[in-house]
């Protein structure tokens, strides 16, 4: 609880000591975190999914439709773009979910593709590859969202709330159930889990919460296009999620803010920048299996410090 | 009345028939033995049951309804759990974990209701039957290792332990006793008395003829798909046939 407290102070003071370009970094981020801890509920059945960044993007389209063709504010078109997001992977779980692991991942990432390649045809409503421009945050008395500071804030209270739901999922029974179908399926069918429909439920609730991510992206950014949410988006997320750990809520959040701040510092190293940011990913995988959230366990094997027996297996649960 | 009824119940798969035309019924609190050499059709029967597996033909009907061709979920609702060949457990879950999943049934809840925490009644109920499964199993004091960790007699136990969490009516057992040595075998036979003690019907698949002899009241003996004979154990050891089938036609 104390821990918490000083995040949320670090984090609410953060933005007043950063330069402008980095505070729409902080705002990026923050978003991101969403982007990952949505996927981790995704992907807690034990299928990994290739679409979810053509979701965050199905939030962001939504919520740019809503506010250029509708005249929505902000409030109205977050919420609904999480609806809208959610509705369509409902639609998407018939087919894709006939499938399991490689054939469900290859699925996942060609009706991916059918969203996106119809964001780029369809010039009329989504804007072909130049996609939709001109969305705003809304304006409140003196307060105006297109200042970073006001919209960081903004984003850090809906992310927090988005972040609490997850975490209350995840540690309910019907996390649990959702651990059990990644485990051992069949075992879970045969005491009277409804392996389908659990599945289900982790892809919808997991794209409504990155649908709300894309709309918040879309709105502060002012515009959306097709290739933003392409597989390059996915890949990143995938990284995060796998340099940060898959084990625990708090791995991805880590991966996504140790890797951003990374990137971010060897900026000047343009054209070198993806083969540094590949070395990593190998050699995280190589040396921490578990992710950075498994490092202070893994540093007490290496240095053998404290309990010689912390496996960073047993620390987890 | 017959808990399980199972009539002339055919398998195929392409070309090849699995089971052809068995039937065979099991009555209330018995443990009723399937036996048979490797192949004979067993584990297909107990799929075929469990909702794994259609029948290609023929009837399964349990406490008076007819439930061929329904999911394992639907059935498992019902009160017809099955557990697994060799150790099948969810490994990376605690033993309190895997126990809580098998109360799936008492307990499911809802997204909103497991955010909001309105189901904290369901959930304490649930919970009190897995302390009381874990009890009955002797778990308890294993209740916080992961399963991958038990030792194997524990193991089975833990499997049994998530079966019964779901208060089944019949439970299917699928070569429990398998890999054990004898004190082991001598505890999980103990518990399946235990767990038939506490009014659930079991049918027993298994290839331990000291275990099969020791804890059935009827057996069911089924070679190349098909009934070769069925009575009490000290028939079945008697007949002539089922010598042949397991001993490999010594003939003259």
């Amino acid at each position: 609880m104390i821990g918490l407290t000083v995040l949320f102070a670090g984090l609410i003071i953060l933005p007043h000591f950063l330069a402008y370009h980095h505070q729409d970094l902080l705002i990026f981020t923050t978003i991101n975190v969403l982007a990952v801890c949505s996927y981790r509920l995704v992907t807690l059945t034990g299928e990994w999914s290739l679409i979810h960044a053509v979701m965050m993007g199905v939030g962001a389209f939504t919520a740019a439709l809503l506010f250029l063709e509708f005249d929505m504010a902000m409030w109205f078109t977050v919420p609904l773009a999480g609806l809208v997001t959610a509705a369509i992977a409902f639609v998407l779980c018939f087919p894709l979910l006939r499938m399991t692991q490689f054939y469900f991942l290859i699925a996942s990432f060609a009706a991916g593709e059918t969203i996106r390649l119809t964001w780029v045809e369809f010039v009329g409503i989504f804007g072909g590859t130049g996609g939709l421009v001109g969305v705003e945050p809304p304006i409140v008395g003196e307060i105006d969202f297109l200042d970073p500071i006001p919209y960081f804030y903004l984003t850090l209270a809906v992310v927090t709330v988005c972040l609490f739901l997850l975490y209350r999922i995840e540690k309910s029974r019907v996390g649990l159930t959702m651990h059990a179908i990644h485990w051992k399926a069949p075992l879970a069918e045969s005491v009277g889990v409804n392996a389908w429909r659990y599945r289900a439920l982790a892809l919808v609730t997991g794209s409504f919460f990155v649908g709300i991510a894309g709309a918040m992206k879309v709105h502060y950014l002012g515009s959306v296009t097709p290739n933003q949410f392409g597989i390059g988006f996915m890949v990143f997320i995938l990284i995060w999620v796998i340099v940060g750990g898959y084990t625990s809520f708090a791995g991805p959040v880590i991966g996504v803010i140790v890797l951003t701040i990374f990137d971010e510092s060897i900026r000047s190293f343009e054209e070198v920048r993806p083969a540094i940011y590949g070395a990593v990913l190998i050699l995280s995988i190589l040396f921490l299996p578990a992710g950075l959230e498994g490092l202070p366990a893994r540093l007490r094997v290496w240095f053998g410090i404290g309990n010689k027996h912390a496996d960073p297996k047993l620390t987890e649960h | 009345m017959a808990l399980l009824e199972v009539s002339n119940v055919t398998k195929r798969f392409g070309g090849l028939t699995a089971l052809n035309g068995v039937s065979f019924s099991v009555g209330e609190a018995q443990i009723h033995g399937l036996i048979g050499p490797n192949g004979a059709g067993k584990s297909t029967m107990f799929k075929n049951v469990a909702g794994f597996y259609t029948p290609t033909e023929g009837s399964i009907r349990f406490a008076g309804q007819e439930i061929s061709g329904r999911l394992p979920h639907h059935i498992a609702e019902l009160g017809v759990v099955r557990t697994f060949q060799e150790t099948t457990l969810f490994q990376e879950l605690t033993v309190l974990e895997n126990v809580m999943v098998g109360t799936h049934i008492e307990g499911k809840t809802g997204l909103v209701s497991a955010i909001l925490g309105l189901d904290r009644k369901r959930q304490a109920a649930a919970r009190a039957r897995v302390m009381e499964t874990l009890d009955f199993m002797g778990l308890t004091d294993r209740q916080d290792q992961l399963a991958s960790e038990l030792p194997l007699g524990s193991q089975r136990a833990l499997a049994l332990a998530i079966a019964l969490a779901s208060k089944p009516k019949l439970m299917l057992m699928d070569e429990p006793f398998a890999g054990m040595n004898p004190e082991e075998t001598n505890h999980m036979m103990d518990l399946t008395r235990k767990v038939q003690a506490s009014g659930v019907t079991i049918v027993l698949v298994e290839h331990d003829m000291k275990a099969v002899m020791g804890l059935c009241e009827y057996l069911t003996v089924l070679n190349f798909g098909e009934v070769l004979a069925e009575g009490t154990p000290a028939d079945v050891r008697n007949n002539e046939r089922v010598i042949e089938a397991y001993l490999g036609g010594t003939g003259h």
